[in-house]
C-alpha cells in the first residue's frame, strides 16, 4: 500500500510546497487502525508490564513518605531556617514548568495553524495533565498540615476570616488549579471522538460500554461537529494566555518578595520561558522511545521531532540569555546584595548546581544549531535528557542559594535534603510514569480525528482552505476529482 | 427528540453512505436545497465548507463564552474586595486593603476559568451529549462514521420526509447503500 519509503526525509524545505505531515499510508482507515490498534492489544507487552511495575512501585513509596511526613511532620526533610522552601517547592516548580509544552502544542501552535501539531498534541496534553498532578502535590504535602488545605479556598467559615488575596502564595492556588482544569477539559475534550472511534471499533462488551460512556455518545454528527470546533477554538484562545500566565504566577511567588536573587523583574518571561523549554524536553524524552515502540514514525515524522528541536534551542537560548542578564543586572543595579547573591551562586558552596544548570540549559542545547544533532532522535534524547536535569537543578538554584545567604551573615544557613526528600522525588516521577502508562494503555496516543483532518483525503484543497477550525469554505463541485482513498 | 414517536420498530429515518468528502459535501447541499431541515451528516473528522453545505447557522456559543468571562472577570473582583476591604480587612506588610494590580491574578485566573466551563459544557448541552443511546448506533455500517466512512441521516419527523422520494433524492446523490433505521 505504502509506496512512499517510511524513512522519508521531510524536514527539506522545498519553497511553495508543504512538507507532508503523515508519511507512508495516509488513508483515513489505516491512521485509525495504526492508532487504535495500540489500545486494542488484547495483553499488554512485558517491556510494559515491568515499566508499570517499576512506577507503581515508586508511587507506592511516594505515598509511604508522604505519610510518613504527615505522621511525623516536616521535619523528615531536610528543610530548615532559613532553607524554608527545599525540594516542595524545587519539584513544584520542576512539574508545573514541564507541564507547559502540552498547552503550547495544544492552544498556541493551534492558533498559529501549525498542523504538525497533530501528531503530538495528544500526547503532550497527557503528559501535561499527569505532570500538574505531581506539581499539585507538593504545595500540598509542605504545608505541614494537609487537613488545613481548606483555609486556601475561600470558603465561609466559624473563623470568620478570609485568605490574604495579596500574597502570591494564594494567587497560586488559584492559577494553578484553573491551569489543571482548563487543560484537563481541554485534553478530554479533544479525546472524545477518537473515544467514539475506540467504541465502535470494540469486540467486547465492556470496552464497548467503557469508551461508550467515555466518549459521551459522540455520532460525529455534522451539527456538533460545529459546535465542537466552534468551543475548541475559543478553548485554545483562552488557554493560550492561560499558559502563559501560569508560570508567570509560579515566578511571582519569587519576584513578589524582597529576596536578593528572587526580587527581578525578569523572571515572568525568563520562567515562561524555561518552562517550555523543559516541557518541550520531556515531550522528547518521552516521545522519542514511544514513538520508536510502537513504530509511529509515520505520524511523529523526522519534521516533527525537528521542530520541537528548533523550539528547544529558542527558548533555551533564551534561557541561557536570562542567566547571563541576571549578572549583568547585579552588578548593575549596584546593590551589593544582589552582586553577593549571585557571584555566591557561581562561586559559592553551591556553585557545583549552578554549574550543572548553566552547561544542561545554556550549553548543551546550543548543539542543536546543527542539524546532525536534530534529526538523530537517540542525540536529540539524550539532549533533552540533560536539559530535564539542568531544568530542575535550575530550581534547586533559584530556590535554595538565595535562601540560604541572604542579607545578614548571621541568619545564613546550608540546606541538605535527607533521604525522604530524594525518595520523594523520584516517587513523584512513579505517579507520573504510572498514569502515562496507563494513558499508553488504554487511551488513543494520538488525536486520531486531527491527524486524518490535515491528509490529502480530508479535502483540505477543496475551497479556499484557511485551517482547521475556520467555516468560510465553499462548497465543492463533485464533479472535479474523485478524492484519494 | 419526542419519546412517544420514537417506538421500537417504527422508522426512525434514511441512512446513505458516502465514501469521500466531496461526495458527502455535494450530497449534504442537494438534501439541504430539497428543504430537509432534519438531518445530519456524520463524519469521522470535521470537514470544511460543511457548515454551508448543510446550512447551519453560525453558533452562538462564543457569547456564552463572553458571558462566562465577565462573570469570572467581576466575581473574581467582587470577591477579593469583599472578603479582604470588607467583610475583613487586616493590614499586612503595609498593602491597601484592596489594590488593582494584586487583584488581577486571581481575577484572571477565574475569568478564564468560568469563560473555559462556559465553552466546555455550553458545547455539550447545545449538542444534546452526553446521550449515550441513539437510533444510529444500532445500524452496524454506521461503526465506520468514527474511521473513514461519510454519512447522511434523514429523520423521519422531517415535515418533507417521504420514505420513497427521500430514498430516491440520496441515492441520487451517490449514497450506497441506504438504510432505513429503526427508532
Amino acid at each position: 500500500m505504502s509506496a512512499v519509503p517510511l524513512r522519508l526525509d521531510n524536514t527539506l524545505e522545498t519553497p511553495g510546497e508543504r512538507a507532508p505531515l503523515v508519511l507512508g499510508d495516509s488513508s483515513l482507515a489505516a491512521i485509525t487502525e495504526q492508532i487504535c490498534e495500540i489500545a486494542e492489544r488484547p495483553r499488554p507487552s512485558r517491556g510494559w508490564l515491568l515499566a508499570f511495575g517499576v512506577s507503581a512501585s515508586l508511587t507506592a513509596v511516594l505515598f509511604a513518605m508522604i505519610g510518613y511526613l504527615v505522621w511525623t511532620g516536616i521535619g523528615v526533610w531536610g528543610v530548615n531556617q532559613p532553607v524554608a522552601w527545599g525540594f516542595a517547592i524545587i519539584n513544584f516548580v520542576f512539574w508545573v514548568g514541564i507541564g507547559h509544552a502540552g498547552t503550547l502544542i495544544s492552544a498556541i501552535l493551534f492558533l498559529f495553524r501549525q498542523k504538525w501539531r497533530t501528531s503530538i498534541n495528544r500526547f503532550a496534553e497527557a503528559m501535561t495533565i499527569f505532570a500538574v498532578m505531581c506539581a499539585g502535590l507538593f504545595p500540598a504535602i509542605h504545608v505541614g498540615r494537609p487537613w488545613f488545605e481548606y483555609w486556601l479556598a475561600p470558603l465561609p467559615n466559624q473563623m470568620q476570616m478570609w485568605p490574604n488575596f495579596r500574597s502570591p502564595l494564594l494567587w497560586d492556588v488559584f492559577a494553578v488549579s484553573t491551569y489543571f482544569t482548563v487543560s484537563l477539559m481541554f485534553w478530554y475534550m479533544g479525546m472524545v471522538p477518537d473515544l467514539a472511534t475506540l467504541r465502535d471499533r470494540a469486540t467486547s462488551k465492556i470496552r464497548q460500554i467503557a469508551y461508550g460512556i467515555a466518549s459521551l455518545g459522540w455520532r460525529g454528527s455534522g451539527r456538533h461537529w460545529h459546535r465542537y470546533e466552534r468551543a475548541y477554538l475559543l478553548l485554545a484562545a483562552l488557554a493560550t494566555p492561560l499558559v502563559l500566565s501560569v508560570h508567570s504566577v509560579v515566578s511571582f511567588d519569587f519576584a513578589v518578595s524582597q529576596l536578593p536573587g528572587w526580587h527581578a523583574t525578569i523572571f515572568p518571561p525568563y520562567f515562561v520561558a524555561g518552562a517550555i523549554f523543559s516541557g518541550f524536553a520531556m515531550v522528547l524524552t518521552l516521545l522519542i522511545p514511544v514513538r520508536r515502540i510502537f513504530k509511529l514514525e509515520s505520524l511523529i515524522t523526522p519534521r516533527h521531532l525537528d521542530n520541537m528541536a528548533k523550539i528547544i534551542l529558542a527558548t533555551g537560548s533564551m534561557v541561557g540569555y536570562s542567566y547571563i542578564i541576571e549578572f549583568f543586572i547585579a552588578w548593575y543595579s549596584g546593590n551589593p546584595y544582589e552582586s553577593f547573591t549571585f557571584l555566591n551562586r557561581a562561586l559559592g558552596p553551591y556553585a557545583w548546581s549552578y554549574w550543572i544548570m548553566f552547561t544542561c540549559n545554556a550549553i548543551i542545547p546550543q548543539l542543536l544549531w546543527f542539524k546532525r544533532f536534530r534529526q538523530s532522535p537517540w542525540l536529540l534524547l539524550v539532549i533533552s535528557i540533560f536539559v530535564n536535569i539542568g531544568m530542575w537543578f535550575e530550581r534547586f538554584v533559584i530556590v535554595v542559594t538565595s535562601l540560604s545567604r541572604d542579607f545578614l551573615p548571621s541568619s545564613w544557613g546550608f540546606y541538605v535534603p535527607t533521604w525522604v526528600d530524594i525518595l520523594t522525588l523520584l516517587g513523584s516521577f512513579g505517579l507520573f510514569f504510572t498514569f502515562f502508562l496507563l494513558f499508553l494503555r488504554y487511551l488513543p496516543i494520538v488525536a486520531m480525528a486531527e491527524v486524518k483532518s490535515v491528509v490529502p483525503a480530508a479535502g483540505l484543497e477543496l475551497g479556499p482552505h484557511r485551517g482547521h477550525g475556520q467555516y468560510w469554505g465553499e462548497i465543492p463541485h463533485q464533479h472535479d476529482e474523485e478524492e484519494g482513498r | 427528540m419526542s419519546k412517544g414517536t420514537d417506538t421500537k420498530g417504527t422508522l426512525w429515518g434514511l441512512l446513505a453512505e458516502y465514501e469521500t468528502v466531496p461526495a458527502v459535501l455535494e450530497a449534504a447541499s442537494k438534501v439541504r436545497d430539497a428543504g430537509y431541515t432534519h438531518f445530519d451528516v456524520h463524519t469521522p473528522i470535521p470537514i470544511h465548507g460543511l457548515d454551508e453545505a448543510m446550512g447551519i447557522k453560525v453558533s452562538r456559543l462564543p457569547w456564552l463564552v463572553l458571558g462566562g468571562g465577565a462573570a469570572g472577570a467581576s466575581g473574581g473582583l467582587l470577591l477579593q474586595w469583599w472578603t479582604n476591604a470588607v467583610d475583613y480587612p487586616f493590614i499586612i506588610s503595609a498593602k491597601p486593603y484592596f489594590g488593582l494590580p494584586a487583584a488581577i491574578p486571581v481575577t484572571f485566573e477565574l475569568t478564564v476559568l468560568l469563560a473555559a466551563i462556559g465553552a466546555f459544557v455550553g458545547m455539550l448541552v447545545a449538542n444534546g451529549l452526553p446521550q449515550l443511546y441513539h437510533p444510529l448506533f444500532r445500524v452496524e455500517r454506521f461503526r465506520r462514521a468514527s474511521t473513514d466512512r461519510f454519512f447522511i441521516s434523514v429523520e423521519a419527523r422531517d415535515p418533507k420526509f417521504d420514505a420513497t422520494a427521500t430514498r430516491a433524492l440520496l441515492e441520487d446523490s451517490g449514497g450506497a447503500p441506504v438504510i432505513e433505521v429503526k427508532g
